[in-house]
């Protein structure tokens, strides 16, 4: 992969590393989640992510020349731009809410801006990516609320929110950075934890534990079409 | 809790029982509900209502076996034949 890759190729290949990266992890959840109703609706916005992970990619190698699958399962685990947040291995239901929604709110945030963006292709995909976020913000919601409306559901929340707090720092840069901050702290029943961001140029163990499963396949038969 | 979904499927349809699920309050039913009967575009519309807001009503007598009381219950073919019959005999 090139070092010179253009402002705008760096930028859609965050989104889309987080978003495939993000789907993989809420994808753990399946078969196993709280409870069935539950385990259908964490899938399918799994699979949500994974879909918009794939237009990014293919707007992407268009760019680059390359293709979609390529860029997704075809670099190694160093040279993918997601943020850590993502990364992380299957947590407890509480981590991986308050993850849920630390991350949809940034994701949020994050296509308000793409979608006033001045490259069509970019302002277009991302209106049709809100079009379904907006369902898994109101996901993300509804159960931030439920955990916050006991006491129990709110220090398992509290607790979570400020482990992963440095990790969720990480997902916008300076320039967003506040307002998502903003919305968190309007969200949230107590206060905000200190922390500063673990960025994107570092990785998780949990990042190359992931790449090694989700490219296995890929990598038994190198070339091969599918 | 356990919520009852009727779904319609075109502009003026009648809403058809589609199913149900569980959910602990009506934020929680309305994305299952979406979910579950909507994001394929299955449906046009849901109605969605607590299982314990449904009034089954269920018990009903005919002791007397009134039977003319049902479109089903009074057959007009086997009338007709016997009321052909006796004109016919009275004919003939």
């Amino acid at each position: 992969m090139s070092r010179s890759r253009s402002d705008r190729a760096e930028k859609l290949l965050e989104l889309a590393d987080d978003e495939l990266v993000l789907g993989w992890r809420n994808s753990e959840w399946t078969g196993i989640a709280p409870y069935l109703e539950e385990d259908v609706a964490f899938s399918s916005i799994a699979q949500n992510e994974i879909g918009h992970a794939r237009a990014l990619y293919e707007l992407a190698a268009a760019e680059l020349g390359t293709t979609a699958d390529e860029l997704a399962l075809g670099r190694e685990p160093e040279e993918y731009r997601c943020a850590p947040l993502v990364e992380l291995r299957r947590l407890e239901w509480a981590r991986t809410i308050a993850r849920h929604f630390l991350y949809e709110t940034a994701d949020a945030v994050r296509i308000e801006a793409l979608k006033a963006s001045s490259d069509p292709e970019i302002a277009g995909l991302a209106t049709k990516i809100d079009r379904e976020e907006v369902y898994h913000r109101i996901h993300a919601d509804m159960w931030l609320d439920r955990l916050q409306a006991s006491a129990e559901g709110l220090r398992r929340l509290r607790e979570a929110v400020s482990e992963l707090w440095p990790y969720a720092l990480g997902v916008l840069d300076e320039e967003l950075r506040p307002e998502w901050v903003e919305r968190i702290r309007g969200r949230l029943r107590f206060d905000l934890p200190e922390g500063r961001p673990i960025t994107r140029a570092e990785h998780t163990a949990d990042l190359r534990e992931l790449w090694e499963e989700m490219t296995i396949v890929r990598r038994s038969a190198p070339g091969a079409s599918w | 809790m356990v919520w009852e979904v009727f779904r319609q499927e075109r502009k003026g349809q009648a809403f058809q029982h589609a199913g149900s699920f569980e959910a602990p309050d009506q934020t929680f039913a309305e994305t299952y509900a979406r979910e579950f009967y909507g994001r394929r575009q299955e449906s046009i519309a849901l109605w969605i209502v607590p299982r314990e807001h449904i009034e089954t009503i269920g018990d009903f007598v005919d002791e007397l076996g009134r039977n003319y009381h049902r479109v089903d219950g009074y057959s007009l073919k086997t009338k007709l034949k016997e009321a052909r019959e006796q004109v016919a005999q009275r004919s003939g």
